[in-house]
Parts: structure tokens; sequence; C-alpha cells
């Protein structure tokens, strides 16, 4: 799963039955300090996430499971809502232990 | 699978129902010198690891799904072991 923030929706009328219902979100991947870091990602919502919150996502085949035994088809969903990120910083920078 | 450096966790109330009760760690992945590979990834603990561990994730779905227990869930990273020592020849670094 990657750490990530929903920046922004995208809205499709014509779509897969399957999609119907279910929200599309624009995610920037974020960095341990919370920064933006590489490119935005299109993910599908699972738990009600909204733009500004910090969430991760599976991707993948999995990312489908996320409605088992539905067959919906997507690789990237949004599976958690973030409440708090505990990063060691020393844990980051330390070579060997 | 690759090596990675737990360096932290992430807590989240409201998530999918098979990631609940789980422990998520946010693992740094690492190269054999042990310096920083990419962006940290997150992963669903198997093992009972902890902050500061060198720890060994799959990165594979099914994998992870067995590994932490949740068959059909949408889990694709997993830490599967905590690692004690790589032993590597002369000169492979």
């Amino acid at each position: 799963m990657y750490l990530g923030k929903v920046i922004g929706t995208v809205v499709c009328t014509m779509k897969n039955p399957v999609l119907e219902g279910k929200k599309i979100l624009v995610v920037q991947p974020l960095d341990p300090q919370g920064r933006p870091s590489g490119k935005p990602v299109i993910a599908l919502d699972s738990v009600g996430a909204g733009a500004g919150e910090t969430i991760y996502w599976c991707r993948g085949r999995e990312a489908s499971f996320a409605w088992y035994p539905a067959e919906v088809p997507t690789e990237a969903t949004i599976v958690a809502i973030v409440d708090r990120v505990n990063v060691k910083e020393k844990a980051t920078t330390d070579k060997h232990r | 699978m690759l090596i990675g450096r737990v360096i932290g966790e992430v807590w989240a109330t409201q998530k999918a129902p098979s990631h609940e009760g789980g422990k998520i760690l946010y693992v740094q992945p690492l190269n054999l010198d042990g310096s920083a590979k990419g962006q940290p990834i997150l992963a669903l603990d198997a093992v009972d690891a902890g902050v500061g561990d060198r720890v060994l994730v799959t990165t594979e779905g099914f994998s992870a799904m067995t590994a932490v227990g949740r068959p059909n869930s949408p889990i694709d990273m997993a830490v599967i072991g905590v690692i004690d020592a790589v032993e590597l020849e002369k000169g492979a670094v």
C-alpha cells in the first residue's frame, strides 16, 4: 500500500456498470514528511474518502478485493483514511543497525 | 520480496474491514548496502515487527493476504519476516 492525499475527483458518465456509484479520486502520493512525491494516480474509493484527506491505497489485482465477491475493474483502491503517521526520523537515515 | 526498514507506523480508524486489528507499518525499501531504495511503502504486519527493525516484505497480493490470514482482501504488501542477518559474498555489493 502507499500513502497519499486526495486532491481531486474524476467524473465519468459513461463507464463500466460495475463502477456505478463508486467515487473515482485523484491521489497525490506522499513522502514520509507529508510532501508530494511522484505523479498523481487515479484510484477508486472504498471507504468514503474526500478531498484533502490523507489515505492509503492498494494497488494491483488486490485493489478489486475491497468489494469481494463483486468483480470491480480497478487497479488502485483507497482502503483507509489515515489518522496519524508516526515516522521515526532516525530510522530513515541510519544505514545499519 | 524486498528488504526494508520499518521507519514508522500508520493509524487509520476508517479502513477496509480486512485491515482491522492489524498493524500498518511504514517501510523504507533498502538496497543491499543499506541505503534507501525508492519511496517508502505501507505493509500489514504478519510477524509482530516494530519500528527500527529490518524486515522482509512481500509485495505481491496472494502471499501478502495469506501471510496476514485474510484471503480475498485488498492487501498488496505484508511484512513476513524480521531479518537477523544478510550474508553476502565478498565484493557482491
